[in-house]
């Protein structure tokens, strides 16, 4: 099988060839080219070269020209801050007042030259990669992107006391980030990661986000024009994975705060799991401790499909060692060959 | 009191501010409001944090709730009340990163409980560490929210103590969360997984500090 092979496979609830491995190392192809994150960032040419030197080497079942959160923001105005060990970050918030969102119209993405970019990057591994190999695609949620519009604490005020604009606010969002989208998928993205932690229950309750992120989700992802994944970005997501799955998305990327487990039997053949690695704690596992990692997460997402092997926020820190990476690849082709029969009789040595 | 305890943190949760300023009123005219607020507030805010941590709270009720109770507090407490407790000189941070809630959150339920602090905003590590000894800072909380930022406590800690700083930090945040053995590794004096958890902790160090 190949890549695209496999993750439709497991996307089907099926059992591939192996468990897919998503390895979500994005900034790692800046090490990978010798350039500081800005340079990196600052051209197309280098995140496909980047991307396909990342692929050859770590052998990961996707593409992800995942450039960073606060490229959108760049399109609404806003700026990015660079450092040399991590993220870009965005700036000063380009919503300073709630009464700025009365006159706000979302961007065009033709005239961002930042989401040109992505779309360039996006154009040229599809390429280079044809239908063998899925090229994942991010935009951030109409409901999680004010975070960075005004700031977080700003926003839970915004959506507690001012519902009429905050409703406001959703209707500029949503429409951006379905053009986003659909521009991506256009480009030849194979399915975009909708990125949607603020609907966590981390962040907040149950009751609000069925009156709000997942109307939200439900009216975007009715709208964009190829499969989804949301994904938690390691927030929690238990108490609301059907909910998630009534939005239409394929598959949820969970949080290592919950019990893998207990997310595989309450996804049960609705949704795809994409999980479940500590991309943080990952930065000090020695290749035990990696092994064991994914051992631990393959037998409890593996059996049945409907699993892809991933770190648990869709961003695997600049931090990480090449050779814990490697070390990854080859535990899942180790113990992800399917079917998986060490799993029945597989006794955790340390669970806990 | 449990009882009260357990109705205000749900009025809390509920986001009713009636319900919750009917149950701290109540309470005010049977104490006095240091210990209205010692024992109906902070606990309540508290089990709010550690029922964040476990996951059955939200963030936005810690938030709003957090914020609600500064306001009473403010009310009843003003910062130059003697009442407010008599602490080792105090002062939290939000480091190298943009993202000020964790800290604000921090903030609000440390004023809530009757602690005074100050507030630094955003620093960088000289920074940080040039203003703590000026100030003569004791007790330093410091909250990250990237895992870079998080790795330069490490920093922070080292310099504060080559300059000889009679200083405890407690870090927090969410690097904090997802690794528990970040805070020791960068020589951190103790971890908070939720703002209730900073209480408890410059609690217990106030008794042990003279
Ligand atoms: C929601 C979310 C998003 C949203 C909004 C983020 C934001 N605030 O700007 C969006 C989708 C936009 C996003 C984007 C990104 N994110 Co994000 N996101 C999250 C998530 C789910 C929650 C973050 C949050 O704001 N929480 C609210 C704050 C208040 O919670 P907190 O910091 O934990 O604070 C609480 C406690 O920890 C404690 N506490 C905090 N400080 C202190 C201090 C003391 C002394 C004590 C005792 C306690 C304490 O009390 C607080 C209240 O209970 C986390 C994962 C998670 N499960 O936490 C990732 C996370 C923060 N994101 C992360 C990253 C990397 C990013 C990006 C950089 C990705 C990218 N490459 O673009 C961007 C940056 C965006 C930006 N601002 O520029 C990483 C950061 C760590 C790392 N890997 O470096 C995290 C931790 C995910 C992970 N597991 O790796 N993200």
């Amino acid at each position: 099988m190949n890549s695209m092979q496999r993750v439709l496979t497991t996307l089907g609830h099926k059992e591939p060839d192996r468990v897919p491995l998503f390895l979500l190392a994005n900034m790692h192809g800046a090490k990978e080219l010798g350039l500081s994150l800005r340079d990196y960032y600052a051209s197309a040419k280098n995140v496909i070269d980047g991307e396909m030197r990342l692929l050859d080497k770590y052998g990961s079942d996707c593409a992800y020209p995942f450039f960073y959160a606060s490229l959108e923001i760049e399109a609404w105005g806003g700026d990015t801050i660079f450092s040399a060990d991590g993220p870009p970050l965005c700036g000063a918030p380009v919503i300073r007042r709630a009464e700025d969102i009365d006159s706000l119209r979302p961007p065009a993405v033709e005239s961002s030259p930042a989401l040109q970019r992505v779309l360039e990057a996006i154009a040229g591994l599809k390429q280079r990669l044809a239908d063998q190999v899925p090229i994942i695609a991010v935009a951030i949620s109409p409901f999680s992107l004010p975070v960075m519009q005004m700031g977080f604490d700003r926003y839970i005020e915004l959506m507690h006391e001012q519902p009429d604009r905050f409703l406001r606010l959703m209707q500029a969002n949503e429409e951006f980030t379905v053009n986003w989208a659909n521009a991506q998928l256009a480009a030849g993205a194979t399915a975009i990661c909708y990125f949607d932690p603020v609907s966590s229950t981390t962040n907040i309750p149950r009751g609000l986000y069925l009156t709000t992120g997942q109307q939200v989700a439900k009216r975007t992802l009715a709208r964009i024009k190829g499969p989804t994944a949301t994904h938690m970005a390691s927030g929690r997501c238990l108490p609301i994975l059907g909910d998630i799955a009534d939005t239409g998305t394929a598959a949820v990327g969970v949080s290592i705060l919950e019990d893998f487990a207990q997310l595989k039997a309450a996804a049960a053949g609705r949704v795809s799991l994409l999980g479940n690695l500590n991309g943080i704690e990952m930065r000090r596992w020695t290749p035990a401790q990696t092994e064991l990692a994914v051992k631990r997460a393959i037998a409890a997402g593996g059996p049945g499909g409907g699993f892809i092997l991933a770190d648990n926020h869709g961003e695997i820190p600049f931090q990480v060692a090449d050779e814990t990476l490697l070390a990854i690849r080859d535990a899942v082709d180790r113990w992800g060959r399917y079917p998986l029969d060490w799993v029945r009789d597989w006794v955790d040595p340390d669970p806990s | 009191m449990s009882d009260l305890i357990t109705q205000f943190r749900e009025s809390l949760e509920s986001l009713d501010r009636i319900r919750a300023e009917a149950i701290f009123t109540d309470a005010l005219s049977r104490q006095s409001p240091i210990a209205a607020v010692e024992g109906l507030i902070v606990p309540a805010l508290e089990q709010m944090g550690a029922a964040w941590h476990e996951g059955s709270v939200a963030l936005s009720q810690v938030y709003m709730g957090g914020r609600f109770c500064e306001e009473l507090v403010e009310r009843v407490l003003p910062p130059s009340d003697p009442d407010r407790k008599h602490q080792p000189r105090s002062a939290i941070v939000l480091l190298n990163d943009y993202h000020a809630l964790g800290k604000r959150i921090v903030y609000s339920v440390m004023r809530a409980s009757g602690y005074e602090l100050f507030d630094y905003g955003r620093m960088d590590v000289d920074e940080l560490v040039e203003r703590a000894l000026a100030d003569r800072i004791r007790v330093l909380l410091i909250s990250v929210l990237m895992l870079p930022s998080a790795l330069k406590v490490a920093d922070v800690c080292s310099q504060l103590k080559a300059r000889g700083a009679d200083i405890r930090v407690a870090v927090g945040g969410a690097p904090f969360l997802f690794d528990g053995g970040l805070w020791r590794e960068v020589g951190a004096d103790a971890m908070g997984r939720s703002a209730g958890d900073a209480v408890a902790i410059v609690a217990a160090w106030m008794k042990e500090m003279p």
